[in-house]
């Protein structure tokens, strides 16, 4: 029971974690992109415009849910749930500190590649129960898309896996060493790349791709279920930036105690800015450059990283 | 390239159509029977004009004139093709053979005037839905939302 | 303009055997056909086996609108035909009426037109490449371009007191003269300008992705452009070496020395970097016109506002961003116009959607659609 009651508080702590996590976030990305486009973003609602997420949230709770008259009215609500609930789930594994990791299980490092990844079923369900093409289309692109990046990504983590020669999460951060940044490089590139198709970021946002789809598979939702896909994108931004944080640039192992938390969250902050540098200025990927991408770039390097770790580095 | 050069040149190359051809506003205008239209506007392809700039029609009473815009790249010269259809079953024959910018054109003159165009592959309404009645700009169109405007000059 | 629409359709594969396309109806209220087109595509799985390009939803029979208004008042509704443009339709018209009526314009009111007619093609070819930017996701690009055009703007409205529809060039002249030190700001915002296209044509058509993205996509072979009647940009992509500017010249054109761009392959990467090259040249031919502007009436003295050409009709034409603009006026002799015609470039230009669409994915599309810069003010007229 008291895993239950334990799962529970977690649970909501995981939850207003990326509740928190997306209001920062929406608010840095809207500030970033304003400067990257010579114009200041949002300023007046609250300091320095921080209250406009806040705000956003209000005006989409306040909405009217509309459920088109078309719709598998059950799926339809159902899946933005679907969508959100693993997201928020794979940021329980995180190594947050030196011995806290919400949920520190010996499956940890699969745990969070796997679980993220279930949210693709929950946009298939909406793509397909909006009986809309736009959405039908958008929910497949998905399908495709994840399932191909799941790919280099897990064989990215993998070569850290390979030298930690743990999956339990803490393990890995107590095992590592400031020269794995050298040693998985490629890696972390892969990382890095494969992570923003996972998220549906530019350059890989095809599943949404508001110039060709309107909005994909969630182009028929509107007030606050449209917030929850919102939410969930950002959500996934933020985890993943704090696992290729914490596994690849080693998060708080640099400095000792809270300075370590500090830094480790620093460095997620690094890599989401980097996130949205790209998409700020890269375009669109068509399909068939998406999955080329894929299977002829990025999982043959994810491989070589592997024969690094795997085959080089024990002999040096 | 001139306008009297261009006739010269055509009078050289088709003396038959060389009666045909008269200059206004400085444009250069070959006049031809509807018949002999697509036959014309072949030679006139072949004479070196390799772009058809402009399809359309005026209501002349009687009749709608077609008036067909043509551009030669070569020549650097501009020239207008016309002929009278009656307004009785108005059709010509269609020009999509020899160019197909003709495609779009002549769907929006058989939209707006009602002229059809025999060979043409796929004439449908353009410009209004399906569904309408009647060919705006013809002179005789009739539409209870026109406002008219009153008359002061 | 057509109604009904089908969800699925039943082919036959090439293989022979049964397939269902999907029918997916682009429009004519999206955010990438540019305006109220709309496209109905049949997708093979993303592959367009069909397209159907539909138009008439912003027809607003501007050209029956003409027959019933003076010359003069006609001049405001040319300025609703092409509205990224005004300044094109605005001065093509003038230059029928002018040869329709004889109205010999001053020579400044020439140079006058020149200069806002090619502060007016940057604006557009801004917009262009902006929004076709915009339809591959890159939206810092879109951001960059329209800030540039919006420099243009300003000075517009500095002349003429509006931002989109000037109403500015008028048969026989221009309406204003030039407000004080309007040259000197125009000749910083070429210089400026510059440095911006060479950013843009770095940051854009330099990009991996976007050339990815362009090139290869939507070709459109040198005689096809010709026979299909295509101009501008659209035909020069295609390598096709026509521009009315300089072949057949017009205006106090010959004067300047300016290059025409050409393209090579035909392609979507190519017609959009026309576009921006053409700025570079607009820019040096703004500043070679200022140069020689002279002074003088900046408008016919004595021209009365009742314009009655005698009968007959007349065709003239200018190069506008779009291509080959024409206007068709006939004359009865009376106040008002008998027949007006706009041959507008961007109709011509879009009748190639179905033919270039075809073979592409759905991603393409809109590509396609932005490569071709329609604007529907002037395609539905």
């Amino acid at each position: 029971m008291s895993g239950f009651v334990g799962g529970l508080v977690w649970g909501l702590a995981g939850g207003m974690l990326i509740a928190l996590a997306t209001v920062f976030g929406v608010w840095w990305e809207r500030k970033v992109a304003g400067r990257i486009h010579m114009r200041i973003g949002p300023q007046t609602t609250g300091p320095a415009g921080l209250l406009q997420v806040p705000a956003d949230t209000l005006k989409m709770i306040l909405k009217e849910d509309i459920t088109p008259a078309q719709v598998d009215v059950r799926v339809f609500r159902l899946a933005p749930h679907i969508v959100f609930v693993p997201v928020a789930m794979s940021l329980t594994v995180i190594p947050f500190a030196s011995g806290f990791a919400p949920l520190n299980t010996s499956i940890g490092m699969l745990f969070f590649l796997a679980v993220p990844s279930l949210s693709v079923i929950g946009m298939l369900l909406a793509g397909w129960s909006s009986r809309n093409t736009y959405a039908t289309i958008g929910g497949l692109r998905a399908a495709a898309q994840m399932i191909s990046y799941e790919l280099p990504r897990t064989l990215s983590v993998l070569s850290v896996v390979v030298l930690a020669g743990s999956m339990r999460p803490l393990e890995v951060m107590e095992a590592w060493r400031p020269w794995w940044i050298l040693a998985n490089a490629i890696g972390f590139l892969v990382y890095f790349i494969s992570s923003i198709a996972e998220v549906n970021s530019i350059p890989f946002d095809l599943p949404q791709a508001e110039s060709e789809l309107v909005a994909g598979y969630f182009a028929d939702y509107s007030g606050i279920r449209w917030g929850i896909f919102m939410m969930t994108e950002y959500g996934a931004v933020v985890a993943a930036s704090l696992f290729g944080a914490a596994v690849f640039l080693g998060g708080w192992r640099w400095l000792p105690g809270a300075f370590g938390v500090v830094l480790f969250i620093a460095l997620t902050l690094l890599l989401i800015t980097a996130i949205i540098f790209v998409k700020w200025t890269f375009p669109r990927m068509r399909s068939d450059q998406l999955m080329t991408t894929a299977w002829k770039i990025l999982t043959p390097m994810a491989l070589v990283q592997l024969v690094i770790v795997g085959v080089i580095v024990p002999w040096m | 390239m001139n306008i009297d050069e261009l006739r010269d040149h055509l009078c050289g190359q088709y003396p038959d159509l060389c009666p045909l051809f008269s200059i206004e506003f400085g444009d250069g205008t070959l006049q031809v029977e509807c018949r002999g239209l697509y036959d014309a506007a072949a030679d006139l392809k072949s004479l070196g004009f390799d772009m058809l700039g402009m399809v359309t029609a005026v209501d002349r009473g009687e009749h709608f004139e077609m008036v067909y815009r043509l551009t030669s790249r070569e020549m650097s010269v501009g020239m207008f093709l016309k002929c009278l259809v009656p307004r009785d079953k108005p059709h010509t024959r269609s020009l999509y053979d020899l160019w197909p910018a003709a495609l779009w054109q002549e769907r929006e003159v058989y939209d707006l005037f009602g002229i059809e165009f025999d060979g043409h592959p796929d004439l449908r309404r353009i410009m209004l839905p399906e569904d309408w009645v009647g060919h705006p700009l013809r002179k005789d169109y009739q539409d209870e939302r026109i406002i008219k405007r009153p008359d002061y000059i | 303009m057509s109604l009904q629409i089908e969800e699925q359709r039943q082919t036959e594969g090439p293989d022979g055997r049964p397939r269902q396309e999907l029918v997916v109806n682009v429009g004519p209220s999206h955010p990438s056909t540019h305006g109220v087109g709309r496209v109905v595509v049949h997708l093979d799985g993303e592959v367009i086996t069909k397209a159907d390009m539909i138009i008439g939803y912003l027809h607003r029979g501007i050209e029956k609108m003409c027959e019933n208004r003076t010359y003069l008042q006609v001049v405001p509704l040319t300025d609703r035909l092409d509205y990224v443009g005004s300044m094109y339709s605005n001065w093509a018209y003038c230059r029928a009426v002018e040869r329709l009526a004889a109205i010999r314009v001053p020579e400044r009111a020439e140079y006058i037109r020149v200069i806002v007619a090619e502060m007016q093609r940057i604006a557009s070819h801004m917009m262009s490449i902006g929004s076709a930017a915009a339809d591959t996701a890159a939206a810092t690009l879109f951001i960059y371009s329209f800030d540039e055009r919006e420099r243009i703007i300003e000075l517009f409205e500095e002349l003429c007191g509006a931002r989109l529809t000037y109403n500015y060039v008028r048969p026989g002249g221009v309406a204003f003269d030039l407000p004080e030190g309007w040259t000197d700001s125009v000749l910083e915002f070429t210089k400026a300008h510059r440095k911006a296209l060479d950013l843009m044509d770095r940051m854009y058509f330099g990009n991996v992705i976007a050339r990815g993205r362009l090139k290869g996509v939507a070709v459109l072979g040198r005689d096809d452009a010709v026979a299909w009647g295509a101009s501008g940009p659209v035909a020069r992509g295609s390598g096709v070496d026509w521009d009315l500017r300089k072949h057949d010249s017009y205006s106090v054109y010959p004067r300047f020395d300016f290059n025409v761009p050409i393209g090579e392959n035909g392609d979507a990467y190519d017609r959009a970097r026309t576009r921006l090259l053409e700025c570079y040249e607009s820019c040096s031919i703004i500043e070679q016109a200022i140069e020689q502007m002279p002074t003088g009436p900046h408008k016919v003295e004595g021209q009365p506002r009742l314009i009655m050409p005698r009968a007959g009709d007349a065709y003239d034409h200018i190069e506008s961003a779009r291509g080959s603009l024409g206007v068709y006026i006939v004359a009865d002799g009376s106040p008002r116009p008998y027949r007006v015609k706009f041959r507008s470039p961007a109709f011509c230009n879009l009748a190639l959607v179905p033919k270039l669409a075809v073979g592409h994915t759905l991603s393409d599309l809109v590509v396609v659609l932005g490569s071709l810069d329609p604007v529907f003010g002037e395609v539905d007229r």
